[in-house]
């Protein structure tokens, strides 16, 4: 469109000529162009990522995305407020309750209702949970992405236990749909508090074989320390957020920093972070928020307050005009929604604001000059998934 | 387009009443923290600021559009909006009616873009606006754990405005979204190319004229589910009012 992207367009073309054409005469590699994906067990769905290599190092990546897109935004803008849950639910699939919060809780900042304190603490809890199930397959997974089967067992058999007790309290193990304007669909089910906490146990025992099995490992060590340094400024200007931006060194937790209707003020719990900003803390850093997230939930099922589980809000939900932006911190990062109503039973704009979006826009900064090993590393240490990045 | 702006709007914008459906009438306590960064963006950009709002814990400012890139500047360096969160746009054409028993109706309205259609009236939102095309974008401090929504509106024929890629690295994919999907122009963007669509797409999806093609030929289902209960018309009526007024 642009006679810039035009030119940049055949610097590239012929950058990637010159790479391709390039021989290293010491190493007698020559130049090549590498498609890793649509289909490769390192990206968790459909991302490609073109690299341009010289022998074995990258010198040029461009991640393809939209093999996923759903255009939620379009179709939210034809849609009641209650439906859009089920929209959202498929964002960021392994952590799916996560998604319909922040969403519900723009609707309810513009309707001004508050659902009441249970509903709240419920909230927390299974967001946590979402977590949980979430940041727990990241942990196995990322030890496959480096030649290591063993941990993504573990991870499998006891994210296991978690998606079992969302599925009871919610009816569903992915896509629980669970959260309402005003309060939640149902109470927690008789004997899920023991269950949780149970499985509480069990997730931190998992937590601490990962740190026996992997971060304690030399080979692990050696794969990932110093790999895909991101500097704390870089990482900001790109718009990373969750634990990618706190193993850069940077203090901030959403849950922590902001007023939130929900329960995390009530209980003690506490930031990671990590200096390094490689791929090493940026692992570190989910493990142990993951093990923060089992003490937030006990706690939480400790101090659960009775009472009812829906506010008052009127059977047909109109949202009054305004524009409302609510963010919270997610599974992959900051996750937000920015609800532009007009008086409607739907929204006249919802623009989603997805972690993993921002994650990967980062790669490729971050790709060039790394080696081909170490490309799959990164990316499994950014830690994407694919409906967070297409929407 | 501007200068004409410029002559009447700097003034009554920030009490323009137009924008603020959502104005809150009960004056809650002053934000002090966004009042500072109003005051200190204002002092910056002076007459730039067409428009700004400061309610409900969040803060809203319009900017002309070609203080887009300045604005950005701005915050970063002297209000330390660090992080770069979301860049996107807005289309403020009215939206086909969710009632209706047909979605998109093509007769119902020309929607054809050719702009000035004196019978289209925009009913923009919080910080005013006044033509048909907005770009909006979402600043951070994560120190201070303030944010802000930056606005500037775009024209309807030629919606171009100025890349935010020399100010915030991250503005790259989300300019080039907002390129594919609403048809701005974002001038020194190294390389507006498509993100998620083929490359061959034509349109631009999010626009509102965009026909959403499987509504168009089948109503949504769920829009149907009036559940025919006694009693419901005067339940529906109340509830209603009350979401109105507050």
């Amino acid at each position: 469109m642009t006679t810039t992207g035009t030119d940049w367009r055949q610097a590239a073309y012929i950058s990637g000529q010159a790479a391709d054409a390039r021989v290293n005469v010491e190493l007698e590699t020559e130049g090549m162009t590498l498609n890793i994906g649509p289909q490769h067990p390192a990206t968790h769905g459909t991302l490609r990522i073109v690299c341009r290599l010289d022998g074995e190092q990258v010198i040029w990546a461009d991640p393809a995305c939209g093999y996923m897109h759903r255009g939620y935004e379009k179709l939210a803008e034809v849609r009641k407020y209650p439906q859009i849950t089920t929209l959202v639910n498929r964002i960021d699939w392994l952590g799916s309750f996560a998604n319909e919060v922040p969403f519900i809780l723009a609707a309810e900042k513009l309707m001004d209702i508050e659902a009441p304190p249970r509903a709240q603490w419920i909230r927390t809890v299974l967001f946590e949970m979402a977590r949980i199930a979430n940041i727990t397959l990241f942990l196995g997974d990322m030890a496959a992405q480096l030649g290591a089967v063993t941990p993504v067992f573990y991870a499998f058999r006891d994210r296991e236990h978690a998606l079992n007790l969302i599925e009871s309290a919610t009816g569903g193990r992915f896509h629980p749909n669970y959260d309402r304007i005003g309060g939640l669909k149902d109470d927690l089910p008789k004997g899920w508090i023991d269950e949780c906490k149970a499985v509480m146990r069990r997730i931190r025992d998992f937590c601490d074989e990962m740190d026996d099995v992997l971060v304690g490992n030399e080979i692990f060590q050696t794969r990932t320390r110093g790999i895909g340094v991101i500097p704390r400024d870089v990482g900001l200007e790109y718009g990373l957020t969750g634990a990618n931006i706190r193993a850069s060194g940077v203090d901030w937790d959403i849950r922590r920093d902001e007023d939130s209707p929900l329960a995390w003020k009530d209980v003690d719990w506490k930031v990671w972070t990590h200096p390094d900003g490689d791929s090493f803390a940026r692992y570190w850093v989910r493990l142990q928020e993951t093990r923060e997230a089992t003490l937030i939930v006990d706690q939480l099922l400790d101090g659960l307050p009775a009472g009812p589980i829906m506010a008052k809000v009127p059977r047909i939900i109109k949202v009054p005009a305004g524009e409302a932006w609510v963010h919270t911190e997610n599974p992959m990062g900051e996750m937000g929604y920015y609800i532009v109503s007009k008086g409607d039973i739907g929204p006249f704009r919802v623009k989603i604001k997805t972690p993993s979006f921002n994650n990967i826009s980062i790669t490729p900064w971050l790709l060039r000059g790394v080696y081909v090993p170490d490309v799959i590393t990164i990316l499994a240490s950014l830690y994407f998934i694919l409906g967070d990045i297409d929407r | 387009m501007s200068s004409a702006d410029s002559g009447t709007e700097p003034q009554p914008a920030p009490a323009e009443p137009a924008g603020g459906a959502a104005a809150e009438p009960e004056a809650p306590p002053v934000d002090e923290v966004r009042q500072a960064l109003l005051d200190s963006l204002k002092a910056e950009l002076g007459d730039s600021i067409l428009g700004a709002e400061i309610a409900g814990g969040d803060i809203w400012v319009r900017v002309d559009r070609g203080a887009w890139v300045d604005a950005a500047r701005v915050a970063k360096t002297k209000l330390g909006m660090e992080q770069f969160c979301f860049l996107s746009g807005m289309d403020w054409l009215p939206n086909n009616d969710l009632s209706a028993e047909k979605v998109w109706d093509p007769e119902a309205e020309p929607t054809n873009g050719d702009g000035t259609g004196a019978t289209r009236t925009y009913e923009t939102g919080v910080a005013g606006g006044d033509t048909r095309f907005q770009v909006f974008a979402r600043l951070f401090n994560p120190t201070t754990s303030v944010g802000i929504t930056l606005k500037a509106d775009l024209d309807e024929q030629d919606p171009r405005v100025g890349s935010w890629i020399s100010v915030y690295r991250g503005a790259d994919w989300h300019e080039r979204e907002a390129w594919e999907m609403y048809g701005f122009t974002f001038d020194g963007h190294p390389d507006l190319r498509h993100i998620y669509l083929p490359a061959e797409f034509e349109g631009h999806p999010l626009r509102k004229d965009f026909p959403l093609l499987a509504r168009e030929v089948k109503p949504w289902p769920g829009l149907v589910d009036k559940e025919p209960i006694p009693g419901e018309d005067e339940e529906e009526e109340t509830p209603a009012e009350g979401g109105d007024g507050g």
